[in-house]
């Protein structure tokens, strides 16, 4: 995905992943956050971002002098580096396999429960931060009238 | 005996993350940018739910749910604020917007 040239190609890259989590998510018995995965980022997201890709119209110029920065022997650095330092940390996890969980664990019914209890307060700030979200992207969005 | 452990699900999402922190640094298209932002947080999305599994609890889902907002906000914004940028400069390469001056 990081190496495509055409920004499109990218994008299409990015669904296929992130259906691929959505799979994992499923097979890690979160039925309900597998449901979302595909609802809000490959439905939502993905058509923000080809919308977008698609309303820029691009020149060809443009996408040839896109090229990778001076700057990609450091990033393979800081990637591996942080990737080796997070493969150390995961070692000292004890290899315990999966137990098996109750039939309801992970439907949209025990998640609910816990996300309108527990976390009810949480779940109203990001209604806020939805709202401010909205109006923040449309007051980017629209034109200048002054 | 080749079973999927917790261990898998942290391995893979660390890669997604690195891919995501790479692709971050390496790119100059803000849109590859953004997209890359995408990932990274898809890669926490990961964390979260095999470790909810882990400890059979529902309060990894509840944070992935809110990560999945803070994405989409974040998505909205950071495209709004692209194409805001786009009328201005026409061009969407990161180099291009050195000066803070519009």
């Amino acid at each position: 995905m990081i190496l495509q040239k055409n920004p499109i190609a990218s994008a299409i890259c990015l669904v296929i992943s992130f259906f691929s989590l959505a799979a994992l998510f499923a097979l890690l018995n979160a039925h309900f956050v597998a449901i979302l995965q595909i609802l809000v980022y490959a439905g939502a997201i993905m058509v923000l971002f080809i919308f977008v890709i698609m309303l820029l119209n691009l020149k060809k110029a443009e996408l040839i002098h896109d090229k990778m920065s001076s700057l990609s022997f450091f990033a393979l650095i800081i990637g591996l580096g942080l990737f080796g330092f997070l493969m150390m940390k995961f070692s000292l996890i004890p290899l315990v396999f999966f137990g098996e969980t109750s039939p309801s664990f992970g439907t949209a019914q025990e998640v609910g429960k816990s996300l309108f209890t527990q976390y009810a307060i949480p779940f109203e700030l990001i209604g806020i931060l939805l709202l401010i979200g909205i109006i923040g992207a449309v007051l980017l969005g629209r034109k200048d009238t002054d | 005996m080749t079973e999927i452990t917790i261990h898998h699900y942290l391995i893979l999402s660390a890669l997604l993350f690195c891919l995501g922190l790479i692709g971050v640094i390496v790119r100059k298209n803000l849109l590859v940018m953004l997209m890359c932002i995408e990932v990274m947080m898809n890669a926490i999305n990961l964390t979260f739910v095999a470790l909810a599994r882990y400890f059979n609890t529902p309060d990894g889902h509840v944070m992935a749910i809110f990560v999945m907002a803070i994405a989409a906000v974040e998505a909205a914004i950071g495209l709004g604020i692209v194409i805001m940028i786009f009328r201005k400069k026409e061009s969407i390469h990161a180099d291009d917007y050195r000066s803070m001056k519009g």
